[in-house]
């Protein structure tokens, strides 16, 4: 009884204890608000997802770290961050950003919510709130009509056109379209948001070139697949579309080598194309091939010096081992791209801490053209990148990478997508939202 | 010194009765009514309204529904979270199809909606028990998840299975703020809440109890199981078919499958055990625990970030959570509220313990 006692007000005098710490811990710090850049950074380092949501989070940090470490900032602004972790749950990812959305002088400048879950909860409430919301390389696709979508950012390269640049791709490698009539794909896809999203554009694809695809939804989290792969046999498709997340990603690999389906025609989305995915796989995962929107490895000179300058002063944010890899180094692309916007909004808002709304207008706005990418020593790591109001994504093509058994090697230039017939789609799809929420489109010359 | 109940005369059958028997507890209630309905939403930021109140009230209400199942009527369910599930999807494709319907009657309509899916997965808890019915109820979350991802009807036919959730007019007021929200989702849980304390304590609470107590002595006396189990699964998914409608309306504001999945009957269930089963307050006590606590360990030791590292903060949010809920389960087995209650009795008694 004593000891019940004695525990439940140890606990007690911790809860207060902990309730008062806030304010000396923020006095601590000294900071100047006005020469302070804040940026949120929703992220997930546990869960079965932590290896993505890690790589992404910590390569962004480093980069802002750089940035701080090397420059002092960005023209004399010292960019400070906060992270949340809501583990890749969307009602958390919500909570994240309404509790981070406020930060700093103007508040958070972007959001980032790197779940296409999060992405599509916080469509609405970033608009309300002006803060634009940025998703590389996932989140909703039909946002990249600016027209409709002011706020939000599927920038570089979204899902649909990053589906079309595959086709084109397995087009190429069977030496023509003609050559794609009858075939039969198989779309391997997660049962969630995230994995439904490319249905439509296969559907499309597929009644355009007349190739068969067959969708076969992996029941979440998907660590179980042997069924499904029993179907993908009956099947016998030409190419099978590895669009999973996760610990879902490597799985196939293994089912694939079992039932000696080639690797080599296993496709797989950038978000099952990084170490972390193919290396528990082992020797199942040779030849495998992904898309991808940026270069992995630790040769770009950007990364180096992260690697020289961050973790030189072991400021880095995660173990030096994993800098260089594949979600790391998304990290770094997407830190860049808000950075560069950053810097563009000083040159129209002036220097200083930069809100949403000017931050919507330099996204609008951004060009980050072959020689500035050399500039920032990038080369190589991320395809040029022009954003405007009728189009937020400003790219569009993608490379394709091969695993050798030990490291990710690019074996394509940068194919482009079917860009026409995904911008119809898009539109036809920005249209009927735009007719569902009443809201009219904005006007903006075609890029 | 709290709880002196001197002068406190209960003159008629009626003031025995009362929900609050003693004046302390009405009182107390009464400020926490004020602080819920005054105080929070004119004092407090949209982030403590929208992001900690509103799932806080919500999951509350999802718990309560499955109080009544599993605390008061002893059936054990896992299928909450599918439960909650069609109340969403009713209510967004009421909302959506038949726009005429005023936004409280189409969650309504989506708890009964609900409320019979329930009845038919609760039938076979009359041949059924225990363990066993947890796991036809388990095939119940996995069944209706099944539906809602595969019949493009219920999405309206988006592909990404992911909705918005229409705008809300509640008698010709907009439904815009965080406030508003906030307020929409606090009169209705507090109407439910009253309503489900009233009703376990009602003829029907008490048949429901003396089911889970002893179901063959029950029938001997006259209670019918069939019916009054069919009555605890059918008021039980109500609930939680409102607590699934209000998640996606006033909460997430999208709608999709993967916000109702078996996790989150899991969490529904362990917020009544750490709440205490059986009881209302515990109800909201556990939904704190699981929902509030999280948060609240990720916020304070966010104000450490400059000493330690992210990831370490992600594993310690865990790592504390776990042990509390360990360390609440070894003091004190039967839940918060129990505890509550405890302390409740000792002070009635102060500062003679016997």
């Amino acid at each position: 009884m004593r000891l019940k006692k004695l525990s439940l007000s140890l606990l007690a005098a911790a809860m207060v204890a902990s309730i008062g710490t806030p304010a000396v811990a923020q006095d601590k710090k000294e900071s100047d608000p006005t020469k302070e850049q804040f940026i949120p950074f929703l992220t997930y380092r546990s869960g079965p997802f932590a290896a993505g949501g890690s790589g992404t989070a910590s390569g962004g940090e480093d980069y802002l770290a750089l940035l701080n470490l090397r420059d002092g900032g960005i023209n004399g602004i010292k960019l400070v961050w906060e992270e949340c972790d809501f583990g890749y749950n969307t009602d958390r990812g919500v909570e994240c950003y309404e509790r981070l959305k406020a930060r700093g002088l103007k508040g958070a400048p972007v959001i980032q919510p790197w779940s296409t879950g999060v992405t599509y909860a916080l469509i609405e409430r970033s608009l309300k709130d002006k803060i634009p919301l940025v998703s590389i390389g996932y989140g909703r696709t039909d946002a990249t009509d600016g027209r409709v979508f002011p706020y939000v950012f599927p920038m570089i390269t979204n899902y649909w056109n990053q589906s079309s640049a595959k086709l084109r791709y397995i087009a190429q490698l069977e030496g023509g379209e003609d050559k794609l009539e009858g075939m039969k794909i198989v779309n391997l896809h997660l049962k969630h948001p995230y994995g439904n999203e490319t249905i439509p554009v296969w559907n499309k694809l597929a009644e355009k070139f007349g190739f068969e695809v067959t969708h076969i939804p992996v029941p979440w989290p998907g660590i179980d697949q042997k069924s499904l792969w029993l179907q993908v046999r009956q099947i016998q498709p030409k190419y099978v579309i590895n669009r999973n997340w996760g610990v879902s990603c490597t799985v196939p690999l293994r089912e694939a080598a079992r039932i000696g389906f080639p690797r080599e025609r296993i496709i797989g989305v950038w978000w099952c194309g990084s170490e972390e995915d193919v290396i528990p796989a082992g020797a199942a995962a040779k030849g495998y091939i992904t898309a991808a929107f940026h270069a992995a490895g630790r040769d770009i000179p950007v990364i180096q010096e992260i690697f020289e300058v961050v973790y030189g002063q072991m400021k880095g944010n995660i173990s030096a081992a994993r800098v260089g890899s594949v979600y790391y180094n998304r990290g770094v692309v997407t830190a860049i791209v808000v950075t560069e916007a950053i810097r563009l909004a000083h040159t129209k808002y002036g220097v200083g801490p930069i809100g949403g709304e000017e931050m919507q207008w330099a996204l609008e706005n951004l060009d980050i053209t072959e020689a500035r990418i050399k500039e920032i020593g990038a080369e190589g790591l991320m395809p040029p990148t022009k954003i405007s109001c009728f189009d937020h994504e400003g790219g569009g093509s993608v490379r394709f990478q091969q695993w050798d058994g030990s490291k990710w090697n690019m074996i394509t230039g940068w194919i482009p997508p079917y860009k026409d017939l995904v911008r119809e789609m898009i539109e036809a799809s920005a249209a009927k939202y735009a007719k569902e929420k009443g809201i009219t489109p904005r006007d903006c010359p075609p890029a | 010194m709290l709880y002196r109940e001197a002068g406190q005369f209960k003159t008629s059958y009626d003031a025995d009765m009362a929900i609050f028997p003693i004046a302390q507890d009405r009182w107390g209630m009464i400020a926490i009514v004020v602080i819920a309905v005054v105080i929070i939403p004119l004092f407090t930021s949209d982030y403590i309204m929208g992001s900690l109140m509103i799932p806080f009230l919500i999951w509350g209400l999802s718990a309560i529904g499955l109080n009544i199942l599993t605390g008061y009527a002893g059936q054990l369910s896992l299928g909450h979270g599918g439960f909650m599930a069609v109340g969403g999807f009713a209510a967004y494709n009421l909302a959506v199809r038949v726009p005429e319907i005023p936004i409280l009657g189409t969650f309504i309509i989506a708890g009964l909606i609900a409320a019979a899916v329930g009845v038919v997965f609760g039938l076979p808890s009359l041949r059924i028990k225990g363990f066993y019915l947890a796991v036809t109820t388990l095939a119940a979350q996995f069944f209706i998840e099944w539906v809602f991802a595969n019949f493009p009807w219920f999405t309206g036919g988006t592909m990404s299975m992911t909705l918005d959730t229409p705008s809300m007019v509640v008698f010709g007021y907009a439904i815009e703020s965080t406030r508003d929200h906030y307020l929409l989702t606090l009169g209705i849980v507090l109407v439910l809440t009253l309503a489900a304390k009233n009703m376990v304590r009602s003829q029907l609470g008490r048949a429901w109890m003396a089911i889970r107590d002893m179901d063959v002595a029950a029938e001997v006396i006259g209670i019918r199981p069939l019916r009054t189990k069919l009555t605890a699964f059918a008021v039980s998914s109500f609930y939680a078919g409102v607590a699934g409608a209000l998640y996606a309306f006033a909460f997430l504001k999208s709608l999709d499958i993967t916000a109702y999945d078996l996790f989150r009957s899991f969490l529904v269930l362990f917020m009544i055990i750490i709440g205490g089963l059986g009881s209302i307050l515990g109800s909201f006590l556990g939904a704190a625990f699981i929902i509030l606590l999280p948060i609240f360990i990720n916020v304070v030791a966010h104000n450490f970030s400059d000493q330690i590292k992210p990831d370490f903060i992600t594993n310690a949010e865990l790592m504390i959570f776990g042990g509390l809920i360990i360390f609440f389960l070894i003091v004190e087995p039967f839940g918060l509220a129990r505890l509550w209650m405890t302390a409740k009795e000792k002070l009635r008694l102060w500062p003679f313990p016997h």
